[in-house]
């Protein structure tokens, strides 16, 4: 290497340092102020439990977008034409420790594109962009998948997430590192975790011999969640976990994820259902048209006036208790210009807002996959 | 597990009885003269009509069907099949000797498509859209648009006449006595046959294995597996393989009526003695007898696979072994 290419590097270092003492800097600051709840920071608001331990988020994205190359479904089909979609453009979120942070939007709007790109999974059409920190640390294609189950683990919605023709406790348990001796030892080890997680989320040790199909609803989602938990992650990525539940139970069946979060984990829970986040969440992600329109602590959502965005206040109308109402013009967000549901005029931003909140039949998940 | 049995049991005699009328039905329907076809064209040309309608008396031909059936259908359930006109012996025997070859044919075939096209097929899906992937779906593409005759004439080409590498036909050498011929020979005679019949077999068993292994990969537990950090080639070992074996098991047995399809044509390219080949003596020889009793014995094949397969899907599958266990 030439004199000149070291005297580069080596002036790119510094300039690396000196922007990472300054980023240090800011974060610590960020640490002392304390900030108060509405406070706005990386574009967010602070709950009460958010934390910023060792001075950064557990989990952030910046700028994230996610882009398919597909043929056109409208053309015919020797014609049809490629053509790009970005059903996720430039999207920021944040995981504090301590927080549950409640994704909010439409079913079928991909939603859980963005949990496959948290966890480094793409479909191979796929395209991402965007920078990803876990833990402060900066995170490529290969660091995530690294982590993948270990530092960022995921909840799926379903018990078909589960293999139907193994039994439980051998998939929780998953597959056992290493050769020999060091596997048999791994696998032990393994066992022993999986039947003190068993324990602790009221599962029989009989459930470990049992089959998907035999199992209940209750108890497949705390057999979903121990998965999740094999491997001591700090963030978990809950996508949908309580589907076709009542708000109460499903409220309950989220007290696991409120645990896990009071002992210093973060929680993304992906959700279309508004008032389930606004009851067990820390902070609402309110997301739109592939992005995060407003990233704000639950407390906003006591009035239209602390909101930002005018779909998250379309938002906080569609709720049960403000009667389900759209209403005319963003910004215009009080009683008095409330109109009925079905009104004629009724906008893109409020028929989405009822939409998000399960007012109107969703689309199935299964389109978000593309 | 008796009752299973015995449902099963009823099934096969319904099925039996069901194949035995239709293909007694069928084959009086058609325009084969049992005077004709015993007498010869020549003889019956030449034959007076007293004897002419002597001989009718003596082959039923102016018995009603349903009659003719209940004589054949007692003397089938007491275990006499007939007599083979062409082969002249008991059509219980020449199906015997003739399964013997044909057996041995099917199974090499069937155990070699079955493993190379789930292997393949494997391959194939789960690393959908690479070469590997290209190069089996081409292969598959062009053999399954492939007549199973035309690929026995170009292996007989290429391998037997060109390069000389197996025997042009049969099962055994030529002009060699019955007890000098050895395992070798008898290997070396039915090489090509089985490779032409596995090639053909191959295609199909790979191509819905493909479909399947997709199918699998794109589950939300594969999905949840490898979220969980497990590699592609993990998850398809330990998830993969053990969702693929029920299909499998479907698809391998289904190839069963497949292969046995195939090795019709096999055999006559070949001039392999064997089940097929006496299918197509009989069809065209008018040899009724041997023609209903291969239709049956190729019926029962077909059943048994099926039930093989149902069998071990109770034993494979806990949704299926452990029903009503949801607790």
């Amino acid at each position: 290497m030439t004199e000149d290419g070291k005297r580069a590097l080596r002036e790119d270092a510094q300039r690396e340092d000196a922007q990472r003492e300054r980023m240090r800097h800011e974060d610590a600051r960020h640490e002392q102020t304390r900030h108060e709840d509405a406070q706005a920071h990386h574009h967010h608001t602070h709950a009460p439990a958010s934390r910023h331990a060792h001075g950064h988020h557990l989990l952030q994205v910046e700028d994230l977008t996610v882009s398919f190359r597909m043929y056109d479904a409208e053309e015919p089909y020797l014609a049809a034409r490629q053509r790009e979609v970005r059903p996720i453009e430039r999207l920021s979120i944040s995981v504090h420790a301590g927080e549950i942070v409640a994704v909010v939007g439409a079913s079928g709007s991909g939603k859980s594109l963005l949990a496959d790109a948290v966890m480094g999974l793409f479909e191979p059409n796929a395209t991402v962009t965007g920078r990803i920190w876990f833990d402060g640390e900066p995170m490529d294609a290969a660091a995530l998948a690294r982590v993948r189950g270990r530092g960022i683990a995921l909840v799926p919605q379903s018990v078909a997430s589960l293999d139907p023709l193994m039994k439980v406790g051998a998939f929780v348990r998953g597959a056992a590192c290493g050769r020999g001796r060091a596997r048999r030892e791994d696998a032990a080890q393994r066992a022993r975790r999986q039947r003190e997680l068993f324990a602790r989320y009221g599962l029989a040790p009989e459930v470990e011999d049992l089959y998907p199909h035999e199992l209940s609803g209750g108890m497949a989602r705390r057999v979903l969640l121990c998965c999740a938990l094999m491997d001591a992650p700090r963030v978990i990525v809950a996508d949908e976990p309580t589907p076709g539940l009542d708000l109460e139970l499903a409220v309950r069946a989220m007290d696991d994820f409120r645990a896990f979060a009071d002992a210093g984990g973060g929680v993304m829970l992906i959700t279309h259902d508004i008032e389930l986040a606004l009851r067990v969440a820390d902070r609402v992600a309110v997301f739109k048209d592939g992005t995060v329109v407003e990233e704000t602590a639950v407390a906003n959502f006591a009035a239209p006036e602390l909101l930002e965005h005018p779909f998250s206040r379309a938002l906080w109308h569609a709720l049960p208790e403000h009667g389900f109402a759209a209403f005319a013009g963003a910004g215009a967000g009080t009683a008095t210009s409330r109109k009925s549901a079905d009104a004629p005029g009724e906008g893109p931003a409020e028929a989405g807002a009822r939409r998000a909140a399960g007012a109107a039949a969703a689309p199935s998940e299964g389109g978000e996959a593309l | 597990m008796a009752k299973y049995i015995l449902h099963n049991a009823l099934r096969f005699l319904l099925l039996m009885a069901a194949v035995s009328v239709v293909v007694f039905t069928l084959v009086s329907l058609s325009p084969v003269d049992p005077v004709q076809a015993n007498v010869g064209q020549a003889a019956l040309l030449s034959m007076s009509p007293e004897k002419r309608a002597q001989l009718d008396a003596y082959w039923g031909v102016g018995t009603p069907l349903p009659e003719r059936y209940l004589s054949w259908a007692s003397a089938l359930l007491q275990g006499d099949m007939g007599t083979s006109l062409r082969y002249n012996a008991p059509v219980a025997q020449v199906i015997a000797a003739r399964a013997a070859n044909s057996l041995a044919l099917m199974a090499i075939a069937w155990v070699a498509s079955g493993v190379i096209g789930f292997a393949l097929g494997v391959l194939a899906g789960v690393r959908r859209g690479s070469l590997a992937d290209k190069l089996v779906k081409g292969y598959c593409f062009v053999l399954a648009a492939s007549p199973t005759f035309w690929i026995g004439l170009l292996f007989l080409m290429v391998f037997a006449v060109g390069l000389g590498w197996f025997p042009l036909g049969f099962s055994v050498p030529v002009g060699k006595a019955a007890a000098d011929v050895t395992l070798l020979d008898a290997l070396h005679h039915i090489a090509l046959p089985a490779i032409t019949l596995s090639v053909v077999g191959v295609a199909n068993v790979a191509l819905h294995t493909r479909e399947k292994t997709i199918d699998v990969m794109e589950s939300d537990y594969v999905r949840f597996a490898r979220a969980r950090g497990m590699s592609t080639w993990q998850v398809a070992r330990r998830h993969g393989l053990r969702n693929l074996v029920l299909p499998a098991i479907t698809l391998q047995f289904a190839q069963i009526s497949e292969i046995f399809g195939g090795s019709v044509l096999v055999e006559q390219v070949f001039s392999y003695p064997g089940l097929g080949q006496a299918a197509v003596t009989a069809g065209l020889g008018g040899d009724v007898a041997l023609l209903a009793g291969i239709a049956l014995v190729s019926a029962a094949l077909v059943f048994g696979g099926n039930l093989a397969a149902n069998v071990l899907y109770g034993v494979v599958d806990p949704r299926m072994r452990r029903r009503g266990g949801a607790r």
